[in-house]
């Protein structure tokens, strides 16, 4: 798979050659568990949209969205759990990965020492994250069609939103990890981003949350996606839409830029 | 001197190394749970318009978010920092160095698991009771149920990293049967809505039996299957992961 | 020959180092020609590893000037060291990937073509004699074995300056040979080699040229045979007494030797010839409880610059 796309590029500039070559050596390291884990981790979402989605929604019902729109529950709940899994599959990637690989296993020390420069690896990190959520994307768009949650063309839609999510929520893994001091962090992170998968307006409209915690729910980075998400598989767009699309957009050259620069001054001590 | 001593004095190295990292664990096996509370008891709940067997969605989902946190708190601490005992930290073999039998590390180390799921247990329940929904005299019975559900999935659980030498399989373990248990075993909807196979694998799972046993003594109604039928389920899961784990621990640390 | 050989690859004028209040490197100036083999010897602390990193570009200088290969570290570093090897003093070979593959993809770093990579990936384990281990995780390999793979990966690129932090630290003796063996032969090939250590045997074998350090600074240069003529005899005659009387017999060796040091566990008579001196030492009629006669090593040279051992 990679490596029959990678000669085609190397014609690039130096810099994303160099990126590319980071993202090589991911796929030289997927063993055996490895792969076990990642197609495991496209099951996790389905499950959520089995259990919360139907099994909860038949106890729900249809819901009437603030539009007026009626929609199954297992319609309302796919798109978000479609941005949370690339929320927690970017997060992953960029957070837990990469600061094993900063602080333990030193790797990319190993890798300094090659004209490969930190925000090249960074680069790399990313774009092999995506690889890895377009691919978990693709699957659970392709489910959803299946359920009848939304349509073909929507889906279509909905993919490339789905993988800008992704690269929003990598580039703000990979500012994260760089301020990262111990294992503990992670927890403390991990426990945010439950806390966001829990109140986006994944489960319940966030019309239905008390003002205040609205309000907050609103600025945060996965509401922005399930509202971009949902927005399309629904079939609903507005303004807001575009909105999210800029926001998601803006995190991540945001993202980028502060991991760039904080790698930067991290590994060359 | 008891014979508990040296078990004791495994769980108490397991207390001092709980003194550094309490805190973490505070937020997440305590205000996690109680986000849960919040997003699906109250949030989904206004949504459950008729409630679950005339019982309101919240009261109903609580008892199955307990028994569900308490295998949460009992596997994670059965998993990364148990292969973390053995591969990286090693404690395991110095511990083993010392006059310990096996039964004391082993002991120890459920002890101190239990200690948490306990711990973690009250304090939900103490939340159950702010929210008003506990409607029985035997709701403090909860307390006994986490600890029979907590071992009943430590033990085999410590066994399987007891056997494994990457984190790989870890994940693993998470997304095949932690993640599926708990969306799937009676937590948030009733297993009589699956499909029969699912069902079938619902009533294997330990966790749906503690979560049966939890909502009978929190809302003080008649369990899906016989009280005896659900305690003598566990206490096989018990007993097998006991022998299981021993086993494990015997051939790593002396065989 | 061509103009560029006359440069120095490395060539610096009082480059410092300082992380906070502390000064690492402070001040020295070095310059290594093509084709020479160049040592920093030094104890821990020294300021060799910080040297180390700034010359291959992963740590820029606090001040002075720095040119590597005549290109500017800050301004070149991609450049630079894609024509530097690096063989850092702890192994950061990649656990994830075989022995093979440990080449393989960090060739591709260098934008080596795939199929390059492969060949150099083979020849380079022929020459650090691990291709029947080629197939293997990075793990099960013996700390010897390791640092031959890092070396290994460090030529991946054919590099003109080779960086080797502490080659040999940490291998037991038979490891260490093949280690030294292995780099003697790319020192005949004509690849330029500079390494820090803190064995003298290590710097005498290796470096045609070398400086001592100390608290950062400069002590003294030269080949390893200047510096042991410059800075001690060509004999030393070690005494051990009884301990705790060390003190009392060293004062009744003065006017023996050349220059006496008197370390806790021993006492070291600096003279030409080691045989006379013993035998004055027996006329005053003292009876050392063992006694060994050795030729002068580096190691001699830097308790005299800097009144220390180098490893303790």
């Amino acid at each position: 798979m990679v490596s029959l796309v990678l000669p085609r590029l190397i014609g690039l500039p130096a810099a994303a050659r160099r990126s590319v070559s980071v993202m090589e050596r991911n796929a030289a390291a997927l063993k055996s568990a490895y792969w076990l884990v990642l197609i495991s981790g496209f099951l996790e979402p389905v499950l959520y949209l089995l259990s919360i989605g139907v099994g909860v929604g038949a106890l729900i019902g249809d819901l009437t969205l603030p539009t007026g729109q009626v929609v199954t529950y297992a319609a309302f709940v796919a798109p978000a759990m479609l941005a949370s899994s690339a929320m927690s599959g970017a997060l992953a990637e960029t957070t837990f990965n990469l600061f094993g690989k900063m602080k333990y296993v030193k790797l990319y020390d190993g890798i300094l020492a090659t004209p490969v420069q930190p925000f090249e690896i960074a680069l790399g990190e990313l774009g092999w994250a995506m690889l890895r959520g377009a691919a978990y994307s693709a699957g659970f768009l392709g489910v959803m069609v299946a359920m009848d949650l939304t349509t073909a063309g929507r889906a279509l839609a909905a993919f490339p939103a789905a993988v800008l999510a992704g690269f929003a929520f990598g580039a703000l893994g990979m500012a994260l990890s760089t301020f990262m001091r111990s294992w503990q962090d992670f927890d403390l992170m991990g426990s945010a981003q439950f806390t966001l998968f829990l109140f986006s307006g994944t489960f319940v409209p966030a019309e239905s949350y008390p003002t205040v915690l609205r309000w907050l729910v609103e600025v945060t980075p996965l509401y922005r996606a399930v509202d971009l998400l949902r927005g399309i598989s629904l079939g609903s767009l507005g303004a807001v839409q575009l909105f999210d699309v800029g926001y998601l957009l803006a995190l991540t050259v945001l993202g980028l830029t502060v991991a760039g620069r904080r790698m930067g001054k991290l590994l060359y001590k | 001197m008891s014979a508990l001593t040296p078990t004791l004095a495994v769980l108490e190295f397991h207390l001092i190394g709980y003194r550094r990292t309490w805190r973490g664990s505070v937020f997440s096996s305590f205000l996690l749970p109680l986000l849960t509370v919040l997003s699906f008891g109250v949030g989904v709940g206004a949504y459950v318009d008729s409630g679950i067997d005339g019982v309101p969605y919240l009261d109903w989902i609580i008892p199955g978010l307990i028994a569900s946190t308490a295998m949460q708190v009992a596997m994670m601490e059965s998993t990364w920092p148990v292969l973390s005992r053995f591969e990286w930290v090693k404690t395991y073999f110095s511990q083993a160095a010392a006059p310990l039998r096996i039964s004391d590390i082993l002991g120890g180390q459920l002890a101190f698991t239990l200690l948490r799921v306990l711990l973690t247990a009250a304090a939900f329940l103490l939340v159950a009771a702010g929210f008003g929904t506990l409607h029985s005299a035997w709701a403090p019975a909860t307390l006994l149920l986490v600890l029979l559900v907590g071992a009943a999935v430590a033990l085999p659980t410590i066994a399987f990293s007891a056997s494994i030498h990457s984190d790989s399989y870890l994940a693993l373990l998470f997304r095949v049967a932690v993640i599926p248990m708990s969306l799937f075993a009676g937590v948030f909807f009733p297993v009589e809505s699956l499909p029969d196979a699912l069902r079938w694998l619902a009533y294997v799972s330990p966790l749906w039996h503690g979560v049966d046993l939890c909502r009978a003594v929190t809302l003080g109604v008649a369990p899906a299957w016989s009280v005896t039928g659900h305690l003598l389920y566990l206490a096989a899961w018990v007993a097998v992961g006991w022998l299981l784990a021993h086993a494990r621990f015997r051939r790593r640390l002396i065989g | 020959m061509t103009a560029s050989n006359d440069h120095a690859l490395i060539h610096a004028r009082g480059l410092r180092k300082r992380f906070g209040d502390f000064t690492a490197v402070d001040g020295i100036d070095v310059d290594v020609p093509r084709g020479e083999a160049f040592g920093f010897l030094g104890p821990n602390g020294a300021g060799k590893s910080s040297t180390m990193r700034m010359v291959a570009c992963v740590s820029p200088p606090t001040g002075g000037t720095l040119r590597i290969l005549g290109m500017d570290p800050l301004r070149d570093g991609p450049a630079i060291r894609a024509r530097l090897g690096v063989c850092p003093q702890l192994d950061n070979l990649d656990p994830e990937l075989t022995v093979r593959e440990n080449l393989t993809t960090y060739a591709r770093y260098f934008g080596i073509p795939r199929r390059v990579a492969r060949q150099r990936a083979d020849e380079l384990l022929d020459f650090v004699q691990l291709a029947d281990r080629s197939g293997s995780k990075v793990e099960p390999l013996s700390g010897g074995m390791k640092r031959r793979l890092t070396i290994a990966r460090a030529l991946v690129n054919q590099p003109e300056l080779v960086l080797l932090d502490e080659p040999t630290t940490g291998l037991d003796p038979q490891a260490r040979h093949l280690v030294w063996e292995r780099l003697f032969r790319l020192k005949q090939q004509g690849v330029t080699l500079v390494l820090t250590t803190h064995y003298m045997d290590e710097a005498e074998q290796l470096c045609d040229r070398l400086v001592v350090m100390d608290a950062g600074r400069i002590a003294a240069e030269g080949s390893p045979r200047d510096l042991i003529t410059r800075y001690s005899t060509r004999e030393v005659v070690e005494l051990r007494f009884p301990t705790d009387s060390q003190q009392d017999f060293a004062g009744k060796l003065t006017g023996l030797g050349e220059r006496i040091e008197v370390l806790p566990d021993r006492i070291l008579l600096y003279a030409d010839d080691g045989d006379a001196a013993l035998a004055q030492v027996q006329l005053r009629g003292l009876e050392p409880t063992s006694v060994l006669v050795r030729r002068s090593s580096l190691e001699d040279v830097f308790l005299h610059l800097t009144g220390r051992t180098l490893v303790d």
